[in-house]
């Protein structure tokens, strides 16, 4: 096993996993290479903490290899091994119930009040205006600020990409509850990279 | 024509392709008339495509060699499982 080795150029998830589930150790090497980074990023987004977010790393890819020959193929592998890791961070979570570490941020309502806030246009690609460090740094600070329960449906649904009904039974809640914490949480994070991004200098409508 | 708050209640509606065109198209005659919402559809679009780009960074060193370590112990125990077999396997049936 070569741990370091990198991710094949071509990756065909199916039949690696097809190998894996045959007892094929390179081949589940391969999925972790590939999949590590995502499911670190994940862990910790959810976590919020290095260290639970390493524990959760580990048991993830721990479970997945044991539960490995019992994986149906009814869902994506990654699909299935991102609930692995969601439900391993989020027993960290409530383990840190009532812990202050969790950051808790005001709740973001959909009603009125939400067009008198920062409306403003942004300055143009600020991907391009910022360093890759520092936008990542923005990021991760503006979904760290989210509820945990914004925050853990915005990441599944818009960074994992898990579909609706995916990330409603993954965290165990309605289809109705998924699509109202990620419009509360996608309004709440435009808000503040609207902070962040916009346009200065100038008439916020002047190209309307 | 909806207010800004059913507009926005909807937002996910309209953001989402696969929503039904019709209730689409009743959305989009809001957003082409009020320059609050234009902006902050437009603003909602970006913010996901930002999230989307990003790409992850890699993990620390040490997490990672501890990661393999894990993945290894949990290997070797399997292979032991599996070339020494329980009791029962090993006895023939009477």
């Amino acid at each position: 096993m070569n741990p370091s080795s990198p991710a094949p150029i071509s990756f065909d998830e199916t039949a690696l996993v097809a190998r894996a589930r045959a007892g094929d150790e390179q081949a589940f090497t391969e999925l972790v290479n590939h999949y590590e980074r995502k499911i670190y990023r994940l862990a910790k987004h959810i976590t919020q903490n290095d260290e639970d977010a390493e524990d959760v790393l580990q048991e993830a890819f721990l479970k997945a290899y044991e539960h490995l020959p019992g994986f149906q193929g009814n869902s994506k592998f990654y699909t299935w091994l991102v609930r692995i890791a969601v439900n391993e961070a989020l027993m960290k979570l409530r383990k840190r119930k009532g812990d202050r570490t969790v950051p808790l941020d005001e709740p973001v309502d959909t009603g009125e009040e939400m067009v008198k806030r920062e409306i403003a246009v942004w300055e143009d690609n600020p991907e391009q205006r910022y360093s890759r460090e520092e936008m990542q740094r923005i990021l991760d600070e503006a979904v760290q600020s989210l509820k945990p329960d914004f925050r853990t449906v915005f990441i599944l649904r818009d960074i994992e990409e898990l579909s609706t009904e995916e990330a409603a039974e993954t965290l165990g809640i309605s289809v109705a509850a998924v699509k109202s914490r990620l419009l509360r949480a996608r309004l709440a994070l435009r808000e503040k990279l609207t902070r962040q991004f916009r346009r200065k200098g100038e008439d916020v409508f002047a190209y309307l | 024509m909806l207010t800004c708050k059913q507009f926005l209640q909807e937002l996910n509606d309209y953001l989402d392709p696969s929503s039904d065109p019709d209730i689409r198209r009743h959305l989009e005659a809001h957003v082409t008339q009020c320059p609050n919402c234009f902006v902050i559809v437009d603003t909602t679009m970006k913010t996901l495509q930002v999230y989307k780009g990003m790409q992850p960074q890699s993990i620390p060193d040490d997490v990672k060699a501890r990661l393999w370590q894990a993945l290894e112990r949990k290997m070797a125990a399997r292979k032991q499982q599996l070339s020494s077999p329980a009791l029962s396997d090993r006895l023939p049936f009477e």
